[in-house]
């Protein structure tokens, strides 16, 4: 490795709380979507990586074989890929090294979720968390980013008002993007007012539960060249790992601060060596990040280097991510806007690579992209994804 | 496509129950809290990591961990939450839970914090803050679990 790949084609659904659909049919959308823009046809495709997360939310076991067909899956090496909520960040990965191991040429990263259609998400994400020692006490998504946000007001007096205004930066932009689940001109108050869910989160500052589904083509560099004026290359891929257990990462022995995405900035790190990138806060123009609470977001800004640990929450107040601002923090509205888990870490993938390619949708795209990242996360804040776009190969 | 297929939806379901191995430290653990009232944890021989959860080997020197010490029954909160709402599987709202470094650990383990005023959210969370300290309670009627025991404010 590594031959040059780029992302040619993205597709996704309108997201939804409820889609009259299937899942193989909302996954055939995307990819009939992606296949179009990419100017291909399902028999153009090599392979298909097919990104799926916990299937508890549909209630359909190994939900993957379900979309063999409507993927154009049959007699193809088919994959599904599962890191949890990086799932779609993962997939992206296993499709890009698909085509930088020089093996396929052309191949389809697809999938589709629907986490509202069991009693409450919360129950099945409950059950991610260790039977014998944490389950019982109602671990949860929300949970887990509560911890993260009084850590945070401990180590640097982070407010609730801080947090609402990511929400309210990110609603905003969601008026921007047609696919986005929920948007609007929201303030500070309508956050703060919203209600709680798990103290100090509130209804506004959580994804909503969201249906829909995402595609994206990556080709070989001959391919890119041949079918698309201005590819989105895949510079920098990387993926990390954590523990399990959120109480590790807390107190004098932890190897990295909970309040923090330490993982992140290692997988960033390396990422933008890929890449090339030395200065991510000049050389990035836009970033897509997988930011499910308001809290998220504010600990990725600083992983992706574009301030220092504990700076988010000003420079969020100061507008500095937002669109008319120095980094635009994902235009599309993001995952605070739309979240179907299992596609939500491919989303960011199709969201940065339409800034690259120029695509993006009116008021969402950012003028003069030439490097766009997309993150994923999953599990406990335990799996890390990091993408690279840029509109030149390294 | 037809418009009275619009909206269609079948009811469906899993129940499937489990009988979840413990594992062997676990069963030490568990056991130890239900006849000793007691919260031990495994010990790592190299770095001396003293780990709650147990686990059978230290994850960062990757070492069998045998050595088994004795942990304080007092603790200093990490992290915690109140969670207000009812959320289905959870316990029964208002409750409160914490990640607790009890006193000779090095990880935090989560319980909840029983025996304490949760009607004002705000208020509640100030006497949860990060550094304040707690105890372990044992229950009377103890079965083995994690909820053999819970934590409570000092």
């Amino acid at each position: 490795m590594k031959e040059r790949a780029a992302i040619i084609g993205v597709g996704q659904t309108p997201y939804k709380s409820h889609h009259d659909y299937t899942i193989p049919e909302l996954s055939q959308q995307a990819a009939m979507e992606a296949l179009d823009m990419a100017g291909m046809s399902m028999d153009d495709i090599e392979a298909v990586v097919y990104s799926m997360a916990p299937s508890e939310f549909l209630g359909v076991n190994e939900p993957d074989k379900w979309c063999v067909d409507a993927v154009g899956g049959r007699n193809k090496p088919f994959m599904r890929i599962h890191t949890g909520g990086a799932t779609g960040g993962s997939a992206a990965q296993a499709g890009f090294f698909h085509v930088a191991s020089g093996l396929f040429e052309s191949v389809l990263v697809v999938g589709a979720d629907k986490v509202r259609e069991c009693t409450d998400s919360q129950q099945v994400l409950n059950t991610i968390w260790d039977p014998v020692y944490e389950r019982q006490f109602g671990l949860d998504t929300i949970a887990m980013a509560a911890f993260q946000a009084v850590r945070r007001m401990y180590k640097y007096g982070t407010t609730e008002e801080q947090m609402a205004r990511v929400a309210v930066r990110l609603l905003q932009n969601g008026l921007n993007n047609p696919k986005a689940h929920l948007k609007g001109k929201i303030t500070i108050d309508d956050v703060m007012n919203s209600g709680y869910y798990e103290w100090p989160i509130k209804k506004f500052d959580t994804c909503p539960s969201s249906a829909g589904g995402a595609a994206v083509v990556i080709v070989s560099e001959e391919k890119a060249k041949k079918l698309c004026n201005r590819p989105a290359w895949i510079n920098g891929c990387s993926e990390i790992a954590n523990t399990v257990f959120m109480g590790d990462q807390m107190g004098g022995a932890a190897e990295m601060d909970y309040a923090d995405w330490d993982e992140l900035a290692i997988a960033a790190k390396e990422a933008y060596g890929q890449a090339g990138i030395t200065n991510p806060k000049k050389e990035i123009q836009v970033a897509d990040v997988y930011a499910p609470f308001t809290v998220t977001d504010l600990a990725i800004c600083e992983a992706l280097g574009f301030c220092d640990k504990g700076e988010s929450e000003k420079l969020n107040e100061e507008g500095f991510f937002d669109m008319d601002g120095e980094i635009p923090i994902s235009p599309s509205g993001g995952s605070l806007c739309t979240n179907a888990i299992a596609v939500t870490a491919l989303a960011r993938v199709c969201d940065a690579a339409l800034q690259v390619l120029g695509k993006a949708p009116g008021k969402m795209q950012v003028k003069n992209v030439s490097n766009a990242v997309a993150t994923g996360i999953g599990g406990s804040f335990q799996f890390h994804t990091i993408m690279v776009l840029g509109s030149d190969y390294n | 496509m037809a418009k009275d297929n619009k909206g269609m939806t079948l009811k469906g379901g899993w129940n499937v129950e489990y009988n979840y191995a413990v594992g062997k430290p676990g069963a030490k653990f568990l056991n130890s809290l239900k006849n000793d009232k007691k919260i031990i944890a495994p010990k790592c021989p190299k770095c001396g990591l003293v780990m709650l959860p147990p686990r059978a080997f230290c994850e960062r020197c990757f070492v069998p961990a045998e050595e088994w010490v004795e942990v304080g029954n007092e603790g200093t909160i990490q992290a915690f939450t109140i969670v207000p709402v009812k959320f289905v599987d959870h316990p029964e709202p208002p409750y409160a839970i914490a990640y607790v470094m009890l006193d000779g650990a090095n990880t935090a383990m989560v319980n909840l914090v029983k025996n304490m005023d949760l009607s004002d959210l705000g208020k509640a969370a100030e006497k949860l803050a990060i550094g304040n300290r707690v105890k372990v309670v044992f229950e009377k009627k103890r079965e083995g679990s994690v909820n053999d025991f819970h934590y409570e404010l000092m």
